[in-house]
């Protein structure tokens, strides 16, 4: 009898980029040949506008899922930053960057915690991150007496609402859009430096990163912080584009592993790469939109979600034994 | 690269997945004629046809206070209730787990205030919205010394053991909002219904659009009996005027979620010409995602909180607002101590339940109060209004 073999596929590299380009690029000609209109650029910049928060949260789980850990918490961690952004402005226009600056601490203050918790007191990421879902969840539903108070300023909202207008040749272009390319490029700047590649090494092998003389504590607990600062980021323009609810956040922690995953990012760390992540959250995003054009129910959303999940842990499986 | 192969698995099963269309979003191709999909297995027509009765019934009452009106009032003895005062008041609450139940609590609240030299004591006991809890609740209240028993259940079926073994202690008990089933309370006090606000909010979106329009329907979560009437009542409307309702989903009452699916649908069919809603709390959003768009916004329905009949006034929308009143909290209060004074009371009581339309919006936005509140709160004459409601 023979032992499963790897499975593997003529041509793509590891963690290569090509299987999600070509996976986007299928899902594109499907969307055009249902609705040509979607090209039209007032629908594709609305369209990268509102995907832009989950493309911001999958850049973030980017950086935790390759240093081999998870964050589960940053659906919570995004509610809990409108509620809070929402509690503080309380309609003030004044009131907008400072708490945008708190939001920011907030969330690095979070990202720390995460990392703290997971490398010093060796809690493994997935408890650690559940814990403070929780932790968070808990909170904010206390702070608030299960209602949230106060409301954001159009001010505040106009990062993720507004948009240049009049742009030639593009009509108007989106500041969450905005946002997320200077965000991205952050990103990549960041995983193409040494920090990027120390987090690699130390998802990939933390023994050896760690007797190669680097600090994995130090590498895991910047990437919490990073993913924590990526949900704030996502927390503002998604504050911003639908105002305060409780549901602001709620599975977007699952979206953006699962984006991630998608993307070529392998869960259990060490392969991948953040571009991947963002390809996968806005190949995820056209899936959908694709699913909504064919009539599908948005209800099926998350069984999707979790089909992807599923498989691409088994298919991760599949090539421990290569390693 | 195994995940391509996995992903275009999926790909592919996302193609197969064309023609489905089940259940609550169904497409116009799906030959259903109107789209509305099956009927709710909460329709019970018999009790249908009382509340859209109800709804142009004239109350009996104090004019100008619809917490005190009832509507066809079959009046009950409470003689052997009646007990010297000043009273211990007991109320078990199903939770305060939303905005609804956080007005209406602050409402009863000021209801007890007006009457502080007749309750001598008001308990309080809060089940965050889980039966388990408030079986216990109600059983600690028992050995408590209450005169009378008010209880706002969380289930109706799981919490009807612990009604009737509040009844059989002897003191009176009141049931408001969501029921119970027995007929042992004193009274059962609520407004008309979740039929009567479907209904009408479906009525209009059918009146005011134009002939033949695209409906888009917008429910919160499925299984929720109190959702469950609206919809159905509305599903009962919309087929009979033959609208052709192209979308049913749920929103998950979140806003972001909203703006999504009305965009896309905007985007699938170009344009909406009418919105339904089961309830108010993202008929905002629905009504953003119209403007992001840069569409006029079609006739659309919300609920009476503030936020939605402030956008309502400041946009000129064409709009109405069926209410669930909030009012009813101060009625349990009412009853308790008429039952206590051995007057008669109505059983089952049914409050009216008024509907804010263009020609009265006025009457109910008041900008200086918060987002969430909800107007037909009967309130403003209460002590510490509007501070208590901030």
């Amino acid at each position: 009898m023979r032992i499963a073999r790897p499975l593997r596929l003529p041509g793509f590299r590891s963690g290569s980029l090509a299987p999600i380009v070509v996976i986007l690029a299928v899902l594109l000609v499907l969307l055009s040949a249902r609705q040509p209109d979607f090209f039209s650029p007032p629908s594709l910049m609305s369209f990268l506008g509102r995907s832009a928060p989950i493309v911001l949260l999958a850049a973030g789980q980017y950086f935790v899922i390759v240093s081999g850990e998870l964050d589960l918490s940053v659906g919570s961690l995004v509610t809990a930053q409108v509620v809070i952004a929402a509690r503080l402005i309380d309609g003030d226009p004044s009131a907008g960057w400072p708490v945008v600056v708190l939001l920011l601490a907030f969330g690095i203050a979070v990202g720390l915690v995460n990392g703290l918790v997971t490398t010093w007191l060796r809690v493994p990421s997935f408890i650690t991150t559940l814990g403070m879902f929780l932790i968070l969840v808990g909170a904010v539903y206390l702070w608030s007496d299960g209602a949230p108070k106060g409301g954001l300023s159009d001010e505040f909202r106009r990062l993720g609402r507004s948009a240049f207008e009049d742009v030639p040749a593009l009509g108007r272009i989106p500041y969450a859009l905005v946002v997320l390319l200077a965000a991205a490029t952050l990103a990549l700047v960041l995983t193409r430096a040494d920090f990027g590649r120390t987090l690699v090494a130390v998802g990939g092998n933390p023994r050896t990163a760690e007797l190669s003389g680097v600090r994995v504590w130090r590498a895991k607990t910047m990437a919490f912080v990073l993913s924590g600062l990526a949900a704030t980021l996502a927390a503002v323009l998604i504050g911003g584009y639908s105002g305060v609810s409780f549901q602001a956040g709620a599975g977007l922690e699952f979206g953006a592993i699962t984006a991630a995953v998608l993307g070529g990012v392998a869960l259990g760390g060490g392969r991948g790469s953040v571009v991947g992540a963002m390809l996968g959250a806005l190949t995820l995003e056209t899936l959908f939109t694709l699913m909504n054009f064919y009539g599908v129910s948005g209800a099926l959303e998350p069984a999707v979600q979790g089909a992807i999940i599923l498989f691409a842990v088994a298919a991760a499986s599949f090539r421990v034994p290569s390693r | 690269m195994t995940v391509l192969v996995v992903s275009t698995l999926l790909v592919l099963a996302g193609c197969a997945t064309d023609e489905p269309t089940t259940g609550a979003s169904s497409s116009p191709s799906a030959g259903t004629g109107s789209g509305t999909g099956k009927q709710s297995k909460f329709f019970v027509r018999a009790d249908y046809d009382k509340q859209l009765a109800l709804l142009d019934t004239a109350p009996t009452g104090p004019a100008g206070k619809p917490w005190e009106q009832a509507l066809n009032p079959a009046m009950v003895k409470t003689a052997k209730y009646k007990k010297p005062g000043p009273h211990k008041i007991c109320f078990s609450n199903a939770g305060l787990n939303n905005p609804w139940r956080q007005v209406g609590f602050k409402t009863m609240q000021a209801e007890v205030d007006t009457h502080r030299d007749r309750i001598s004591e008001f308990v309080h006991v809060d089940a965050e919205g889980k039966d388990q809890k408030q079986i216990a609740d109600i059983n600690d209240l028992l050995g408590k010394g209450c005169d009378a028993l008010i209880v706002s259940p969380n289930t109706t079926a799981t919490l009807t053991p612990a009604v009737e073994a509040a009844c059989q202690k002897g003191l009176p008990v009141i049931v408001f909002d969501r029921g119970v089933d027995t007929t042992c309370p004193v009274t059962f006090i609520n407004p008309i219904g979740g039929y009567g606000f479907g209904h009408v909010a479906a009525e209009f979106v059918t009146q005011k659009m134009k002939r033949g329009g695209k409906v888009l329907a917008l429910r919160i979560l499925p299984g929720v009996d109190v959702l469950e009437t609206r919809w159905s009542a509305a599903k009962v409307a919309f087929d009979k005027a033959g609208v052709d309702v192209v979308g049913v989903e749920f929103t998950d009452g979140d806003p972001a979620r909203t703006k999504k699916i009305v965009n896309d649908y905007i985007q699938r069919y170009g344009t909406i010409d009418g919105v339904w809603m089961d309830a108010g709390a993202v008929a905002g959003a629905a009504v953003e995602a119209f403007e992001d768009a840069g569409k006029p916004v079609p006739p659309i329905n919300g609920e009476d909180q503030l936020d939605f009949l402030k956008l309502w006034k400041e946009k000129k929308l064409t709009a109405i607002a069926p209410t669930y009143p909030t009012y009813q909290w101060r009625t349990p209060v009412i009853a308790a101590l008429k039952i206590l004074d051995g007057e008669q009371v109505p059983n089952p009581w049914k409050l009216p339940q008024p509907t804010i339309t263009q020609d009265n919006l006025d009457e109910y936005v008041d900008p200086t109060m918060p987002p969430l509140h909800y107007a037909m709160c009967g309130c403003t004459d209460l002590p510490g209004y509007p501070k208590r409601w901030k």
